[in-house]
Order: C-alpha cells, then structure tokens, then sequence
C-alpha cells in the first residue's frame, strides 16, 4: 500500500505542475476560453455534461472492445497460420504490412462507405488498426520457441497438437501480450477515427468522435476538452485492464510481469 | 563381451556410423560401438568434434548419412519411447512449476491419468530431494536445482537409455560433484543405460564404466578406457590414487588427441 502511493507521488506531481502551468498561462496571457479554457471551466463542464459524456463513452467503448476483440481472435488466427511455414510467412507477411501503412483516414471513410454506416463499420475501422501488432507480435512469439525446447517435445513424441497447445502457445504468451497491450490504445484511436467519418453520414451519433467534431463545429472548446479527458480515460483503462491481466497471467513466470513484485 | 555368455546382441549397435552435413563437411567418421545394458559411457574430446551430434544420431533428432544404429533392437526414432535426453541448459518450461515439468514427459505419452502421474512424479521429486519445491517455478530455482528437476523429467518415464549432453557444464564444481553422486544413485534405482558428453575428465571418470576419447576432423573414438572401480562409488573415491591414476591417463590421451592437430 505504502508501495503505491509511493508509486503514485511522482505522476501526481506532474499532473498538479501541468494543472498549474495550464493556469498561469491561461491568466497570464489572457486567453479566452474558446481558444483554452482554464482547468476549473473544463472540471465545471465534465460535472455539468457527465450524463452525455457517459453516454459517447459508452458507445465508443462498445466500438473499440469489440474492433478490439475481432483484431485478437482473427490475429491469433492468422498467426497461428503463419507460424505453420516459412514460405506462408514470407508471402503473406508484406500484406498485413500494408494494414498498418495504409493510413487509417484515407480508408475509414471507404469502410464507411462501402459497408453500412454504423457501429459495426466502426468497428471495423478499430480492428484494422488493432490487428497488426497482434498478428505481428503473436507470430513472433509462436516461433521464437528456443530449439531445445522443441528437441524436448520430439523427443517425447508429441503431437503436433501437443506442440502447439504445450510448447508454441504458452512460450507465445508474453508477446501476445506486448501486441495486446499496443492495440488497447489503438482501439481507441480506431473507433475515435471511425465515429469522424461516421458523422458525416449522420449517423454514429453520439460517439466520443462524433462529439468531438460537433464540439470542434460549434466552438465549445470546454467541451472538447472534457471530450479529450473522457477519451484518455477510456485509453488508461483498456490498458490498465490488459496490464492487469497479463500480470495475472504471467506473474509467475515471465520477467515483464516479474518486475511489479522484483523490489 | 558379456554376451558371449547369453548369445544376446548388444543393447545399442552403432556399425561405421558416419555423419556428413549438408555443406559437405564429414564430423562423425566410421563410429564403431557396442554398448552393453548398464554401460555408462562419457564421450570427452576437444570442442566441435560430433559429440552433440553423436548423442542427436543416437536420439534421431539428426538423421545419420551413413552406417547403422540400432538401440534395443530399433531405430533411433521407434527408440525414443525407451530414451531420454538430458541437455546442457535445464530445458525446462518456465510456465510450469517444478511438479508440471516433471510430469511433462507422462503426459505427453499420453497413457496415464493425471493422479498416477502426480503419484509418480511426487516419488521422484522425492527422491531427487525437491518435494519442498514442487510447486515452485524454475525461475524461483537454482542452476543446481533446475537441472535436478530436469533430471527428475527425464526419469519419470523410467527411461532405459539416457543421453546426457554436458548437463553440469554451467555449475560450479561443488554442486557438479554433488549431482554426479546424485546421478549414481539414481542409477542404482533404476540401471538406465548412459551416454554422457563432458568436459571435464574427473567427472567422467568418476561417473563411468567406459570413456570414449574423441579426436576431431573428422571425429572419431581415438582411445577407449575402461574404468572398473565397482558400485556404488562414493565421493572418497575422488582421493583414491587408482582414481586419480585413471584421471592421468585420460588426460594423457586427450592431450594426444588435441596435439594430432
Ligand atoms: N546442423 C549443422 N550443420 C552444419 N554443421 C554443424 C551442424 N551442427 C553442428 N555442426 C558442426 O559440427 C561440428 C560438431 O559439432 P558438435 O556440436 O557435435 O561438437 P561437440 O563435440 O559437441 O562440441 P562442444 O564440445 O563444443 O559442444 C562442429 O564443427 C559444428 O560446427
Ligand atoms: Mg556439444
């Protein structure tokens, strides 16, 4: 307990210095509220509109677990088959490249236009972005497995099955988990992405991103800016959920998760 | 020899093995070796000379160019089933805890249930002394203890032949001497045969019935010794002058061997 707080200190401190610097400036040079409100203008707006930012986070949030959660079931999938072989790997490999080059605003309105306005192409948009490092991250895992290892397995005459669920899964954990850990914030930005273009279909109403470019519009820059906050929080969230999962999951064994209880 | 009595064929038959890699080159030459039930056999010799690649030969995990090994009568691959490969570093699978690696080998075979295995396996960690650990994971252990659990692995499926491949190369010398004791005890419980790759010739003289002395390039059995000290041997054999004489003369012949080039 003393530990955390301990922990905490630091952040905090940072967070009251840029709190106060925000301030300052604001004062000091007089800006209007437009261009920056002050922070005490963005608490009053959060408290007073809270009901419609719950609301736009809830249905951001919906869009981005579940862009999310596509991108980890089709990633693993898809590493799972690119781990079979070297010649799929190669040849595959350069296109789900281009999934993480392409940029996302010039292909979230084509998605946008070529299925169904709405949630579910939004989520699209999300599981694009979120894909690549977890098929990136997963493959390499899946057949980083020291050699060793695998002698062991062949020596025991495992099945191919054995292999995969004993030895390749397990032994790939870890780096699911640096993919899962870069896609949680991606997600974000993906269904944020999706729900701008989504907007301008009139539809996807209500989402952090469209409130955003309603926001922008209308010149209520308080309310951007509590749109913002909501957004970092979602952010923090996914990753601190996924950060503590994989704690859960590799505390015992693996030194990413190790170094919480090293000190 | 001993066979002469029964009529049996050796256990293990290598007849001119030889080993040539794809890039032409030849690392194992004409092995010729007959290895009785029981034998405990270190293969020493300088550094690159095929002895890795002669204990993967004889477990399958490298398929041999030319020449024939049979073990109990099969091929190397049909002979897994009664063989088990211990490697340098402990091997051992960190998302397990030391029980769960040990098991690993049964469970893999595939023929028991999961309460004969934590039986069997429970004894064996007994035996190696590693019961207090069981639930531990290999980052929680020592070099000496991982590569008892490893050992542990290795015998839980009561392998009749073990290849051993420089298993306490990366110890100290106070916990090498402890678990070549531990190694002998062992094998007094269960008289596995051994295939041991070493550096160090007090270990192998300590521990074997035969040295095989290899020479390199290409890599052949430049010298064999036997060594006759009876079982069980015991950590005063170390001081005795016969040992001592015996670790002389191996060391002679490794010089012999190293001076050839
Ligand atoms: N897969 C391979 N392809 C080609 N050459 C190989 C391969 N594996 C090993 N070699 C070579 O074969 C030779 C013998 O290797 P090996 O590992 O059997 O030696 P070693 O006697 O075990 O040496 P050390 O004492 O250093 O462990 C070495 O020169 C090595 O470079
Ligand atoms: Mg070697």
């Amino acid at each position: 307990m003393r530990k955390m707080f301990k922990e905490a200190l630091w952040p905090a401190a940072v967070f009251l210095a840029v709190l106060a610097l925000w301030q300052g400036a604001c004062t000091v040079f007089r800006i209007p509220p437009y261009v920056l409100p002050s922070p005490p203008q963005v608490f009053a707006t959060v408290v007073e509109r809270h009901a419609s930012l719950v609301a736009a986070f809830r249905i951001t949030a919906v869009e981005a677990v579940g862009g999310y959660l596509m991108s980890i079931v089709v990633g693993v999938l898809v590493a799972l088959v690119f781990a079979q072989s070297p010649v799929v790997r190669r040849s595959l490999f350069p296109y789900t490249i281009l999934l993480q080059t392409v940029p996302i605003v010039a292909v979230a309105p084509l998605i946008l236009m070529w299925f169904k306005s709405g949630a579910s192409s939004v989520m699209l948009v999300a599981f694009i972005i979120c894909v690549f490092p977890i098929i990136a991250n997963t493959t390499q895992g899946l057949i980083s497995v020291p050699r060793n290892l695998v002698d062991l397995f062949a020596m025991a005459n495992a099945s191919r099955a054995s292999q995969l669920l004993k030895l390749r899964l397990p032994h790939a954990l870890p780096s699911l988990f640096v993919g899962l850990r870069i896609s949680a914030g991606l997600s974000v930005i993906g269904a944020i992405t999706g729900e701008l273009f989504a907007s301008s279909n009139a539809v996807g109403e209500g989402g952090l991103g469209y409130s955003i470019t309603y926001a922008n519009s209308q010149l209520q820059t308080d309310y951007l800016f509590a749109l913002v906050i909501t957004t970092s929080v979602m952010g923090c969230l996914f990753f601190f959920t996924v950060t503590g999962l994989e704690w859960l999951c590799l505390r015992h064994w693996h030194e990413s998760a190790m170094k919480v209880d090293a000190d | 020899m001993k066979n002469t009595d029964t009529g049996q064929p050796p256990f293990i038959t290598l007849g001119d093995v030889t080993k040539r890699w794809s890039n032409g080159v030849t690392v194992l030459d004409g092995i010729r070796l007959d290895a009785e039930r029981g034998d405990f056999i270190s293969l020493i010799g300088p550094s690159g000379c095929g002895k890795s690649t002669l204990l993967r030969l004889l477990s399958g995990l490298t398929p041999i160019s030319d020449g024939t090994v049979t073990i109990d009568g099969m091929a190397p691959v049909a002979a897994r089933e009664i063989m088990s490969f211990i490697f340098q570093d402990a091997t051992l699978l960190p998302w397990r805890t030391v029980q769960g690696n040990v098991e690993l080998g049964l469970e893999l075979a595939g023929n028991t249930t999961a309460a004969a295995r934590r039986e069997a396996c429970g004894g064996l960690l007994r035996l190696v002394g590693l019961s207090d650990v069981a639930g531990h994971y290999p980052r929680q252990l020592s070099g000496g203890m991982k590569m008892r659990v490893s050992i542990a692995r290795a015998l839980a499926t009561r392998p009749k032949l073990l290849l051993m491949d420089e298993p306490f190369g990366a110890l100290d010398e106070m916990t090498r001497d402890f678990l070549n004791e531990e190694v002998l005890r062992l094998r007094e419980v269960d008289r596995f045969t051994t295939f041991f790759v070493t550096h160090s010739v007090a270990e192998a003289v300590f521990l074997s019935t035969r040295i095989l002395v290899m020479s390199a390039k290409p890599g052949r059995v430049a010298r064999e010794i036997a060594v006759p000290f009876p079982f069980p041997r015991t950590s005063a054999l170390r001081s005795a002058p016969e040992f001592l004489e015996r670790v002389g003369e191996v060391s002679a012949a490794l010089r012999t061997v190293k001076g050839a080039h």
